[in-house]
């Protein structure tokens, strides 16, 4: 049995997938890499103008579809779309995310909590729930977050949620493994997109569509590997995900995060080693010698 | 900026890589994958007559170099051979590896332990302590197990081993990061290899060699995807880890393991509710008979 992909030919061809919120950001960057090879995508999203200026940019390859990713109808008909367009299904991509309610957890409205649960758990349960009776065979990967790993990376309900997200990747896995498909999630950490522009609230949306290149610098000062991560890369991971080559992996959480949650920065331990040396020497100082 | 490869080329062209063990098992399958995508390799192994034989098939553009991975002044020299034959490295594989000694912990010999520990976890050490001195850039990729996440895998040098392993990874691509050198493990699942031959002592060559085959139905059955592992799995992820389109990915533990470590599976879940039921219900109508022999 030989599954290596020839790379010489592209490594998507005759798949049809689908992509939730699509049309900026990571998503975008999926439906177009996903493009590139050879696959075609049905992708969803609120965003109606992005959306159809996408749509129109990439061919007849890609279709837009617009749907609320918390509305059960709206991810139905949206797999429903992605089968009479092009069809079949081969591969779901979870994506459509949002910020969330931040802030200390007593400040944090019920509601607020409500509707990122409904977003980023319950929605890629509706995505693997109504893609399934579609699916002969393939792929479902749930993009889910370095915040599903550790705390400390996003808002309460954000973390909660996404934790979860990865929970239910390993339990539709080991279901659907029976079945011949795979779930998988990816945790992407530090991507310059706009889902940052929540941090201040009514940023007009101008300044939204510069937040990419306004947290880039953030983000590479903070991370390890010593700079921001891109959409591309979540869509690289995706695509290996979604390919072949992949075919042996199922209810993993595949971290592409620069590092970040592999721990402490080598020059953080450093200088906090070196913090401690000097606790000691002072310590030494004003203990007089005895001679 | 956008790094987004071109996929109608080779995905490894001008990479200069290092396998250790790569005479047989999930080593071979990562030499020939790396080779196909335009890598140029260096692999070590202990089996001279094998190693000579991938080298002859593969042509100019590998070479084999033998060397023990537990020995220092082997995996130097093998660094140096391969920096020296094709003008640089920028991958090192750290693959070498064997079940080692097995059974209860109070039996375990203290020089089998020593044995599984220098060749899994001071091994990969080695390889990445010697590469460095070559390597501008690049990634290092240290193949654990599913025996890095839990116990019951494997024998209990090689799971304290392959622990470390991932230990090590993380620690050291935290270090590396600010160099751009990328760390990464795999964690294989059931892969059918010679590995497992171990089971029987002293089992013949020939048998060693068609353990792969014997071994394959027997992951099948206990791996939720239903199928085994194979090198070539491996290499595939071994393959994405070593090309640009992982580049911001470091200090993770890729698991390709087909589910095994995802937990029990679906049916054997089902299975275990249905007993549940069983019980419950028996319980119940049990419940009935007492009832109705003490209504009488």
């Amino acid at each position: 049995m030989d599954y290596s992909g020839n790379s010489k030919k592209i490594r998507l061809a005759g798949v049809v997938a689908v992509v939730t919120g699509g049309s900026r950001g990571i998503g975008a960057g999926i439906v177009r890499r996903f493009v590139q090879e050879g696959a075609q995508v049905a992708f969803s999203d609120l965003l109606e103008e992005k959306g159809k200026a996408l749509e129109e940019e990439l061919g007849k390859n890609v279709a837009f579809y617009r749907a609320d990713s918390m509305s059960p109808s709206d991810i139905e008909s949206l797999m429903n779309f992605a089968v009479e367009h092009f069809g079949k299904l081969d591969c779901v991509v979870n994506n459509a995310g949002a910020g969330g309610e931040g802030g200390p957890i007593e400040k944090i409205s019920v509601e607020g909590f409500d509707r990122t649960i409904a977003l980023l758990l319950r929605g890629p349960f509706l995505g693997i729930k109504y893609a399934v009776p579609h699916m002969q065979s393939g792929s479902i990967i749930n993009i889910a977050s370095v915040a599903g790993l550790a705390g400390g990376y996003a808002s309460h309900p954000y973390t909660a949620a996404k934790f979860g997200v990865i929970g239910l990747t390993k339990s539709a896995a080991l279901e659907l493994a029976e079945r011949g498909i795979r779930v998988n999630a990816i945790c992407p950490g530090g991507i310059a997109t706009a889902i940052f522009a929540a941090a201040v609230p009514d940023l007009p949306e101008e300044l939204v569509e510069r937040t990419p290149e306004i947290v880039e610098p953030w983000i590479s000062e903070r991370y390890p590997i010593g700079r921001s991560g891109f959409p591309a890369d979540i869509a690289n991971a995706a695509l290996w995900l979604a390919s072949s080559e992949s075919s042996f992996v199922t209810g993993h959480a595949l971290a592409v995060d620069g590092g970040i949650t592999a721990g402490r920065r080598w020059s953080e331990q450093n200088q906090s080693y070196e913090r401690l040396r000097e606790r000691f020497r002072s310590a030494m100082a004003q203990t007089p010698t005895v001679s | 900026m956008n790094p987004l490869p071109a996929s109608a080329k080779l995905r490894l062209e001008n990479q200069v890589a290092v396998v250790t063990g790569g005479t047989r098992g999930i080593g071979e399958g990562i030499v020939r994958r790396f080779f196909e995508e335009g890598a140029r390799v260096v692999f070590s192994g202990r089996s001279r007559e094998r190693g000579k034989a991938i080298q002859d098939e593969l042509g100019k553009d590998v070479a084999f170099f033998p060397a023990d991975a537990m020995s220092p002044s082997d995996t130097q020299a093998l660094m140096d051979f391969a920096a020296e034959k094709f003008g640089k490295l920028d991958c090192v594989v750290n693959n070498a590896g064997w079940g080692g000694e097995g059974g209860p912990i109070a039996g375990f010999s203290v020089e089998g332990f020593d044995q599984s520990i220098a060749l899994l976890l001071r091994g990969p050490f080695l390889g990445i302590k010697y590469a460095l001195s070559h390597m501008q850039s690049g990634t290092i990729i240290n193949i654990a197990s599913v025996a890095s996440l839990a116990g019951g895998y494997s024998t209990h040098a090689y799971t304290a081993a392959k622990f470390g392993l991932v230990g090590l990874t993380k620690s050291v691509a935290l270090e590396l990061a600010e160099r751009g050198i990328r760390v990464n493990a795999i964690c294989p699942g059931g892969t059918a290899t010679a590995i497992f031959s171990r089971l029987y002592p002293d089992l013949p060559l020939e048998w060693i060699e068609r353990t792969p085959e014997i071994v394959a139905p027997w992951i099948a059955a206990g791996t939720p995807l239903g199928r085994s592992g194979f090198p070539v799995d491996i290499a595939n992820a071994a393959l994405w880890l070593a090309s640009s389109e992982s580049s911001f990915v470091t200090g993770h533990a890729l698991v390709v393991d087909g589910g095994l470590t995802v937990g029990r599976t679906w049916s054997r879940m089902l299975d275990s509710y249905d007993r549940l039921r069983e019980r419950l219900q028996s319980a119940m109508r049990g419940n009935q008979v007492t009832e109705g022999e003490e209504n009488k």
